[in-house]
């Protein structure tokens, strides 16, 4: 997530409200590299995580440096979760859960959150949903009554449904509509996959909004936001038991229900490469290539996480940092810098953990008076040069170091370090994963690199989207329903 | 813009010891800089930031942005030095990610800043803050790197002025600011006029030791401070710093003006305001209070309340006030759907007025209190947070007691003080109107 250059916008990541304190945007502009890893620094992680009597997760992490405390509601269901003709619903069904319960009424959950000195706010992807306060930490049991009461009783009405639909469709038109790369990146991710269910936006399609009813978002309610779905995270100046104790007064007695079969929805292996044309109005062109390879994911209970497919997946890890992680590395040396440079910028990036299926991407802005098929070329010229050259050992080992003291940033936020927590858990990945993973890339070898550069980077699993500059003020896709649909 | 509006939100975050007086300890340097410190033993890292009354709006009229382009060059390489060779952009980035560590230059409108992180470790930190020490002294300013990012930049502009929401901020900083530095946005024109040789003049002029406001938060106690400050600070010129010329005020606007920009976009964007206040103002407390009523606290604001919430108009409507060194634009700002945008701004501006004209009621006057108040520890919990702070204290001159009285000179304001403070800052009448892309 460097902020400097690479401007691939691959996290969809929605919230509730656009001001954000996610992850806040360092005004001093100071960068860490902070890539994996959560392992606390020569000490014993003081993470716990419990299982309530209803079968709901609640993992705790003490940290007693303030006074504060961050609360977080996880729930393994996001856009993936969804289905054909109703894409967008977990998200717009976040929008709803602050729209009341039968004893706290719509816009009372953000007074109370307010009224208690805290901050809240929501989001929603691919693969999770997530809702969360930051208070301080003598108002832990205030607000995880209110998230428990809507967990179980989220209730409002059809009025209320449909004015906050619109401002979903705002926020589409806002995030989408009128930014070039995201309906790039929209338009490939639909190229990328046919089966899975990734190929939808988090946001959904405006058609589907549209036409969207209230008893499509009560269902998806009903169906997935059960305990056993579900995990609570709260990290700060919090003790696990005395948290462990609220849990269950609260949320342990919230009617556990059977969690509906998730079919599998797998991607077939693509075979050829897929190309795609999108244009836009912009300045500049861009082209984006995605290239289908393994991720880190839980297979069947008892199987080892560090299969073959995960070492690769680190090894993988490693690439991208190579070629994208600092200053002044391979792709940014290569491509934007001598006096006939190629690119205006460029970007590496992957992610290894999902639920679903992962991607490696390469991305760049051609220079003026460049054509996006030179970049395209040069980009796979550098891939290529890693399976015949390798990396060297002092590549390798700088971009440990920079995980590794990235380990030690990263502490500073407990927020931040909720998160992680929270998205894990949705992942099925165990507690401990993150320094897990740090110790695993510190005995990745440059051979291992080198491998996974020759193993995934050929043509037949590669997606290629090529952004073409339009005019201002052409006519563009129409933005008002056709006849006939619903509004 | 943005850097004026992160200065208020720095300031937002600033708030009165919850859990025991925060001490900051304040000394001057030997080299004449002001340093600040928090020690935060917790972790172990340092974060130091460097200001200095460099930003753009002393850059000259045609070269508008040498401040921001100087402050990006700087990882461009440095220069060498007696027995160190010189270190060119790569090498400089390699040897940030082999610590670990990181350095960066930015600027705004008022403030140039530096800032640097590392690790605590000894001998980390002792290679970081020597490293640091020659890119913020002796950065060397190759003119072949500035002729290659400099086409970079232009076409940045070019694409930025594709988007809606560039274009309307544009107009809206030229509606509000006139001719003021803070209205000024870079142009091809000015990138084509600024060469390296000015990169040079203003980091001689602009970076010496004794103009620095130095904040600092890590594991690090007051006399390893102050030896890393020397570390720092060893390679600037050492000596005088006379007093800077002042630079022009923000004018009132003579009247109302509206533009109305037609533009093919999903969205249209709606922007109203005028020139707010500088940061010093006496009324800061009231506006901080009234503002987060109004418009800038989130989905209990009275803005949000009445676009969002009660008619699904948009997905994000906000005011903010950006107190700088002058007075930085107070703001509303909304995206709707192109045929939504005169209803819109007929409800934002009603709110608007309402609430000159009558102020908040004490409910939501509490309400604030409770939140702003209540939330005090939120604003001071992190390294990241603290040092957001401390810089605003130094930046801005405030007391060293600053966070420790936050939350009372909070609950000392009034619904009152709020209504007159705003009466006395807005005039709903006379406001700048940007509408673009509406139907």
């Amino acid at each position: 997530m460097k902020h400097l250059t690479s401007i691939l916008v691959v996290f969809e990541l929605i919230f509730r409200a656009s001001r954000l304190r996610f992850a806040g945007r360092a005004c001093a502009g100071l960068m860490v590299a902070s890539l994996v890893g959560s392992g606390v620094w020569a000490a014993p992680d003081p993470t716990q995580q419990f299982t309530l009597r209803n079968g709901m997760t609640l993992i705790v992490k003490p940290d007693h440096r303030a006074p504060t405390a961050v609360h977080m509601l996880w729930v393994r269901v996001g856009s993936m979760d969804e289905v054909d003709g109703t894409s967008g619903v977990a998200h717009l069904l976040e929008h709803m859960l602050f729209k009341g319960t039968p004893t706290v009424k719509a816009g009372d959950f953000s007074r109370r959150v307010a009224a208690l000195g805290g901050r809240e706010n929501a989001f929603t992807n691919k693969d999770y949903t997530g809702y969360y306060q930051q208070i301080p930490a003598a108002r832990l049991a205030d607000v995880m009554q209110l998230e428990a009461d809507r967990f179980a009783n989220n209730q409002w009405s059809d009025e209320d449904f449909r004015k906050e639909l619109e401002v979903v469709k705002e926020e589409r038109r806002l995030r989408t509509e009128d930014n070039p790369h995201a309906r790039l990146f929209e338009a490939m991710t639909a190229t990328t996959y046919q089966a899975s269910p990734y190929r939808r936006p988090v946001v959904g399609w405006m058609s589907d909004l549209e036409s969207m009813v209230p008893e499509d978002a009560r269902a998806f309610y009903r169906r997935w936001y059960t305990p056993a779905n579900a995990a609570i995270v709260v990290a700060g100046d919090v003790e696990p038991q005395a948290v462990f104790a609220l849990a269950e007064k609260y949320y342990g007695g919230i009617a556990s229900a059977q969690l509906p079969e998730r079919k599998p929805r797998l991607e077939p292996a693509q075979s050829g490469l897929r190309r795609l044309d999108f244009k836009a109005p912009a300045e500049q062109s861009y082209v984006a290539l995605a290239f289908k390879v393994p991720g880190i994911r839980p297979g069947a209970p008892g199987a080892d996480l560090w299969d073959a497919q995960a070492q690769d997946a680190l090894a993988l890890t490693v690439l991208s940092a190579v070629l994208d992680g600092y200053e002044g590395a391979r792709l940014d040396r290569a491509l934007t810098q001598s006096d006939d440079h190629l690119a205006d910028n460029v970007g590496a990036h992957y992610s290894a953990t999902a639920r679903g299926p992962v991607t490696f991407m390469v991305s760049g802005v051609p220079a003026s008076g460049k054509s996006s098929a030179a970049l395209e070329a040069a980009l796979r010229a550098q891939l290529k040069r890693v399976a015949e050259e390798g990396i060297s050992a002092a590549e390798l080992k700088r971009v440990v170091n920079q995980w590794t003291a990235g380990e030690v940033y990263q502490q500073d936020s407990v927020f931040n370090q909720a998160r992680r927590l929270g998205a894990n858990w949705t992942m099925g990945l165990p507690l401990g994963f993150e320094a897990d993973m740090l110790e695993r890339l510190r005995g990745i070898s440059p051979a291992q690199v080198q491998a996974v550069a020759a193993r995934y980077f050929g043509d037949d699993e590669l997606t290629v989207a090529t952004l073409l500059p339009q005019p201002l003020g052409v006519k563009r896709i129409p933005r008002k329903p056709p006849p006939g649909t619903r509004h | 813009m943005h850097f004026k509006n992160c200065i208020f939100a720095l300031s937002m975050l600033v708030a009165p010891g919850a859990w025991g007086a925060l001490p900051i300890e304040h000394w001057m340097h030997a080299s004449g800089a002001q340093v600040y410190l928090v020690q935060s033993p917790g972790i172990a890292m340092v974060d130091v930031q460097l200001d200095f009354d460099a930003g753009d709006r002393r850059s000259p009229v045609d070269k508008t942005g040498l401040a921001r382009v100087m402050a990006s060059a700087t990882r461009n390489g440095v220069k060498g030095a007696a027995g160190q060779s010189a270190l060119d952009e790569n090498a400089l980035g390699e040897a940030w990610a082999d610590l670990g560590a990181s350095f960066s230059a930015s600027a705004g409108s008022d403030r140039l800043t530096f800032a640097l992180r590392s690790l605590s470790y000894p001998d980390v930190l002792a290679q970081a803050s020597a490293l640091a020490a020659r890119q913020l002294g002796e950065p060397a300013f190759p003119d072949k790197l500035w002729q290659r990012d400099r086409p970079k930049m232009i076409a940045s502009i070019k694409e930025a002025n594709t988007r809606p929401a560039t274009v309307a901020a544009r107009a809206f900083g030229k509606a509000v600011y006139g001719k003021h530095p803070y209205g000024r946005e870079t142009t091809e024109a000015d990138l084509r006029n600024i060469s390296s040789a000015d990169m040079q003049a203003l980091h001689a002029q602009a970076v010496r030791a004794c103009y620095a406001r130095i904040s600092m938060v890590g594991a690090v106690n007051r006399a390893q401070a102050d030896a890393l400050v020397a570390t720092l600070l060893a390679r600037l010129p050492q000596g005088s710093c006379p007093a800077l010329p002042p630079v022009d005020e923000v004018q009132p606007l003579s009247g109302p003006s509206e533009q109305r920009i037609a533009f093919d976009s999903a969205q249209a964007h709606v922007l109203v305001g005028q020139p707010g206040i500088k940061r010093n103002s006496p009324d800061y407390f009231a506006l901080l209070v009234g503002n987060h009523i109004l418009g800038g606290g989130g989905f209990t604001a009275r803005l949000t309340e009445e676009v969002r919430e009660k008619r699904g108009l948009t997905y994000g409507i906000y005011s903010s006030f950006a107190p700088g060194l002058h007075a930085g634009a107070f703001t509303i700002s909304l995206q709707t759907r192109p045929d939504q945008a005169q209803q819109a701004l007929d409800i934002l501006r009603a709110e608007l007025q309402r609430f000159v004209a009558d102020g908040p009621t004490e409910q939501e006057l509490q309400a604030a209190k409770d939140n702003l108040i209540g939330g005090f520890a939120l604003r001071i919990d992190t390294n990241r947070k603290l040092l957001d702070n401390v810089a605003n204290i130094a930046w801005n001159d405030l007391p060293l007691d600053y966070l420790a009285t936050w939350t009372a000179q909070l609950q000392r304001v009034t619904a009152a003080d709020i209504r007159q403070a705003f009466a006395r800052t807005l005039q709903p009448q006379s406001m700048a109107t940007v509408v673009l892309g509406a139907n």
